[in-house]
C-alpha cells in the first residue's frame, strides 16, 4: 500500500514544483468531411469536431479533480487542412473560411487551441498546398485559436527549398498582419522537418493521415520537478545526475500515462501516445534553462550547454520510455525562449545567441522556438535560418522546427509581450550577412545518404 | 477496489481527525489506513479510504472535505489512489 511519504512527495511535486499535465490533445481525422462544396465542407468540419470533442473539456476537468493534478490545456488537432480543403478551395480566401470554422468550433467546444491548419510539403507543393500556405497570414490574423504548421523537409525526401523560400515571406507577412499585437500570428506558425503525426503540443500539432479516426495524445510537463530533484544531488558525479533525472522523468511520465488512459476510457477514444517533453512555462521554477543552471552552468548558453542539454534530453527519454506503453510526439526538452524565464534571463545577460540555440537544437526537441527577431529582418534571411534548422533535422533524422517572430516595429534590445503561456521575449540579433542568392536558387535539396555516418 | 487518498496538511490542533472522520462516517466511507507525520513543522495526515458505498460522487466529496478544511484552517485534498500508485510502483 502507498505510504505517506510517497503521497507527500507526489503532492509536493504538484503544489510546489509545477508538475502538471500540459495538454490532453484530441486528434480528429477530417478525411470523411471532404466535399467539393465549400459551405458543405465547412458544415461537415463543424459537425464532426463538435460531436467527437463535445466531452473533451468536461472529461479533462473531471480527471483533474479526481487525481488532483492540473491539466493545463485541452486541445484539438485535425488532419492537415491543405488535404481536406483541396477539392473545395479554389483560392486562399476559400481556405481562410476553413480557418474561421476551426476557430468557431474551438470556441464552441471550449479548447484554447486547435492545430492542423497545415500543409505537408516535404518534397514539393501541390497547388492546394500552396494556396493554404499563402492563406496563412490572413488566416492567423483573423482567428484566435487556430495554429498552423508546414512540414518542408524530411530525412527521406530532402528539403523543399521552394517552400522554404515562400515560408520566409509568409512568416514576415504574418508578422505584418498581426503587427498591432506584437506580431503574435507568428507564435502560432511552426515550420517543421520530420514533423511527427502524433504531436500533442501546439503550435505544431496536427492529426497525421497515418492516424486513426480519433486519438488521445497527452503531453506531460515538469521541469520544476527535475530542477528540485537535482538540487539534492549538487556536486555529485554524472552517474548520479543521470540516475536522478531518469527516476524523476519516470515519475512524471507515469502521471501522463495515467491521465491518457483515463481520458481514453472516459471519452471512448483510443489512447495514442504520451509525449515525454519537458515543457517550460514563464512561471518561476518551471524552466528548462534553470535545470541546465542546476547541472552546473552559469546561464543557458555558456560553454557546456549543448552537452548538458544532450544528457538531460537523453535521460528524460530513458526514464520516460519505461513509464509509458506508447511514447511519441516530440519527446524531449523544449527550449522556447519566451516561454522560459531562465532562457529569457540568459538572452538578456548576453549568454545565449541564435547560433548557440541552433547548436542546442541538434541534441534536443525541437528547434528555434519562440525566438523574437527584429521586424526589419529580410524574408530571405528568415528562409536561411529555417533552411539551417531543417538541414539539422534532415541529416540527424530528428524533428526540428522553427517558430520565429519578426516583431514589426521592434528591434534588438526591445521586449515583446505575448501574454499567457507564450510569455515575453527580448528581441535577439540576427546575423546580417546576405543569403539571397542561396535562397533564390529554387528547387529542392536531395535526400541525404544513409550511410557513411560521420 | 476503488480507493481514495485523503490528505490533511496544516497546523496541528484539536479536533481535525474528529471532523474528518465524522464526515466520512456520515457518508458511508470506510477508512482502511491512517498515518501521520510532521514535515517542516506541519501536520501531515493521510488516510486511505474505500468510497465504494457512498452515494456521492468523488467530486462532491472532494469539494465538501475541502470546505471542512477551510473551516478548521487546514488543507484537505481528496485524490484517487491511482496517481500515487502509478508514480511510485512499477
Amino acid at each position: 500500500m502507498i505510504n505517506i511519504h510517497e503521497v507527500i512527495e507526489t503532492n509536493k511535486m504538484i503544489q510546489q514544483e509545477n508538475l502538471d499535465v500540459r495538454t490532453i490533445t484530441l486528434g480528429i481525422s477530417l478525411l470523411d468531411c471532404i466535399d467539393p462544396d465549400l459551405d458543405k465542407l465547412n458544415q461537415n468540419i463543424y459537425n464532426k469536431i463538435t460531436s467527437v470533442a463535445k466531452d473533451l473539456v468536461s472529461v479533462g476537468n473531471k480527471i483533474q479533480r479526481e487525481f488532483g493534478i492540473p491539466i493545463v490545456n485541452k486541445r484539438i488537432s485535425v488532419t492537415p487542412i491543405s488535404l481536406i480543403g483541396a477539392s473545395a478551395c479554389k483560392s486562399s480566401e476559400d481556405y481562410v473560411t476553413i480557418a474561421k470554422t476551426l476557430d468557431k468550433v474551438a470556441d464552441t467546444v471550449g479548447v484554447n487551441f486547435i492545430g492542423g491548419y497545415s500543409a505537408l510539403v516535404s518534397k514539393s507543393m501541390t497547388s492546394s498546398d500552396e494556396l493554404l500556405i499563402r492563406s496563412i497570414p490572413s488566416a492567423l490574423s483573423q482567428t484566435e485559436r487556430v495554429c498552423s504548421s508546414v512540414n518542408v523537409g524530411s530525412t527521406k525526401t530532402g528539403i523543399d527549398m521552394d517552400a522554404v523560400k515562400l515560408i520566409g515571406q509568409i512568416v514576415l507577412d504574418t508578422a505584418e498582419a498581426t503587427k498591432d499585437r506584437d506580431s503574435i500570428g507568428c507564435a502560432k506558425l511552426v515550420v517543421f522537418c520530420n514533423a511527427p503525426d502524433d504531436n500533442p503540443f501546439m503550435a505544431g500539432a496536427f492529426h497525421g493521415v497515418t492516424e486513426g479516426d480519433a486519438v488521445i495524445n497527452v503531453g506531460v510537463s515538469g521541469p520544476g520537478v527535475v530542477k528540485k530533484a537535482l538540487e539534492n544531488v549538487r556536486g555529485a558525479d554524472f552517474e548520479t545526475l543521470c540516475e536522478t533525472i531518469k527516476k524523476t522523468a519516470f515519475k512524471i511520465t507515469r502521471v501522463g500515462q495515467l491521465v491518457a488512459q483515463e481520458a481514453s476510457k472516459m471519452l471512448g477514444i483510443p489512447f495514442g501516445i504520451v509525449d515525454l517533453s519537458l515543457a517550460p512555462t514563464p512561471a518561476v521554477g518551471d524552466s528548462v534553462a534553470e535545470i541546465l543552471e542546476e547541472i552546473g552552468l552559469e546561464y543557458a548558453g555558456a560553454p557546456g550547454t549543448t552537452a548538458a542539454l544532450a544528457l538531460l534530453n537523453d535521460q528524460v527519454k530513458k526514464g520516460g520510455v519505461m513509464a509509458s506503453s506508447f511514447v511519441g510526439g516530440l519527446s524531449g526538452a523544449f527550449i522556447p525562449v519566451s516561454e522560459d524565464q531562465g532562457m529569457i534571463n540568459a538572452v538578456e545577460a548576453g549568454a545565449l545567441t541564435i547560433e548557440k540555440l541552433e547548436a542546442m537544437t541538434c541534441v534536443c526537441s525541437v528547434g528555434l522556438d519562440m525566438v523574437a527577431i527584429p521586424g526589419d529582418t529580410k524574408a530571405t534571411t528568415i528562409s536561411g535560418i529555417i533552411a539551417d534548422e531543417m538541414a539539422i533535422g534532415m541529416i540527424n533524422q530528428k524533428t526540428t522546427a522553427v517558430r520565429i517572430i519578426p516583431v514589426i516595429g521592434k528591434t534588438v534590445g526591445d521586449r515583446v509581450e505575448f501574454g499567457g503561456l507564450l510569455g515575453y521575449a527580448p528581441v535577439m540579433p540576427v546575423n546580417k550577412f546576405n543569403c539571397d542568392a542561396f535562397i533564390n536558387r529554387g528547387g529542392r535539396i536531395p535526400a541525404p545518404i544513409h550511410s557513411f555516418k560521420n | 477496489m476503488n480507493r481514495t487518498v485523503i490528505t490533511v496538511v496544516g497546523k496541528d490542533k484539536v479536533g481535525i481527525m474528529a471532523k474528518v472522520c465524522n464526515y466520512l462516517a456520515e457518508n458511508s466511507i470506510n477508512i482502511l489506513d491512517i498515518s501521520q507525520t510532521i514535515v517542516q513543522g506541519f501536520f501531515n495526515m493521510m488516510m486511505i479510504v474505500d468510497a465504494n458505498d457512498t452515494p456521492k460522487e468523488l467530486d462532491k466529496i472532494a469539494e465538501e472535505l475541502e470546505q471542512i478544511g477551510n473551516e478548521i484552517g487546514v488543507t484537505i485534498r481528496t485524490q484517487h489512489e491511482d496517481i500515487f500508485d502509478k508514480m511510485h510502483r512499477i
